[in-house]
């Protein structure tokens, strides 16, 4: 299962990297479930690039395709990915040192 | 990448354990190095929080109460939703170390389940349970 785990959130950092495929994804996450031709009118980038990283987010399991008709296909962010590479981002911005030296000056003053 | 699902940290502090523990383990204590404010229910089951002057505030429950030794708590995970129901465990240890205190936080459950892996596995066990029972009942009924 870690393993898996990992998997999982290694894709969502890798499809993070491209700023492209950040734009879709918060497109579809502020806007909601959008088609290829939505998303290419809202964002400056082209239908066939749009297209070629919907291809590879829906393999990545961070969105995934509504059924329909082709052209009217409309794409959904699914969220269960992010939230598993939000625990690897919390665990790392869990600061236990700054309030454990926080913790030592406390007790030196009372001293 | 390894998952980070356990933080782990050790300091010495020149001073007894009674000391230490009134510090992580009181109201008065919390709020003098850790939250701004604090309250504390100190028993397994209780409740406590703290709260900073910038508004943010965490809500914990107190897990295990082991004067003056073990001190732990579950707390919300700050950066998932607020309504997301998983919790992190924090496990203060303290042990003697000449007049002082060797204190030890372990923070363990960053990397939990997600949440459809878990329906998967809770869901078997469900369907799993279901399917015994009636194969019991279908045995006590042929009798």
């Amino acid at each position: 299962m870690p393993d898996e785990i990992e998997a999982i959130a290694e894709q969502v950092f890798a499809a993070l990297a491209d700023p492209s495929r950040r734009d879709i994804l918060a497109a579809l996450a502020s806007g909601g479930p959008a088609t290829a031709t939505d998303l290419a009118t809202r964002l400056p980038i082209t239908r066939q690039a749009i297209a070629k990283h919907l291809a590879l987010l829906t393999e990545a399991g961070l969105v995934t395709a509504e059924p329909g008709e082709r052209r009217r296909v409309r794409y959904r962010l699914r969220s269960a990915p992010m939230k598993l590479a939000q625990q690897f981002l919390a665990a790392l911005a869990r600061d236990w040192d700054s309030p454990l030296d926080a913790l030592k000056e406390h007790l030196d003053r009372g001293a | 990448m390894g998952f980070p699902d356990r933080i782990e940290r050790t300091m010495e502090l020149a001073h007894p354990p009674a000391r230490v523990w009134a510090a992580l383990t009181t109201a008065e204590g919390l709020a003098a190095w850790f939250g701004e404010e604090a309250a504390i229910d100190l028993r397994p089951g209780g409740a406590a929080w703290m709260r900073w002057a910038n508004g943010y505030s965490v809500e914990m429950r107190v897990e295990r109460v082991e004067e003056p030794t073990v001190f732990g708590f579950t707390w919300q995970i700050e950066e998932l939703p607020e309504e997301d129901p998983r919790r992190t465990y924090v496990e203060f240890t303290l042990e003697p170390a000449g007049a002082g205190t060797r204190l030890t936080v372990v923070e363990t459950g960053f990397a939990q389940l997600p949440e459809d892996a878990y329906r998967k596995v809770y869901d078997g066990h469900t369907e799993g349970w279901g399917r015994e029972l009636g194969e019991m009942a279908g045995y006590l009924d042929a009798r």
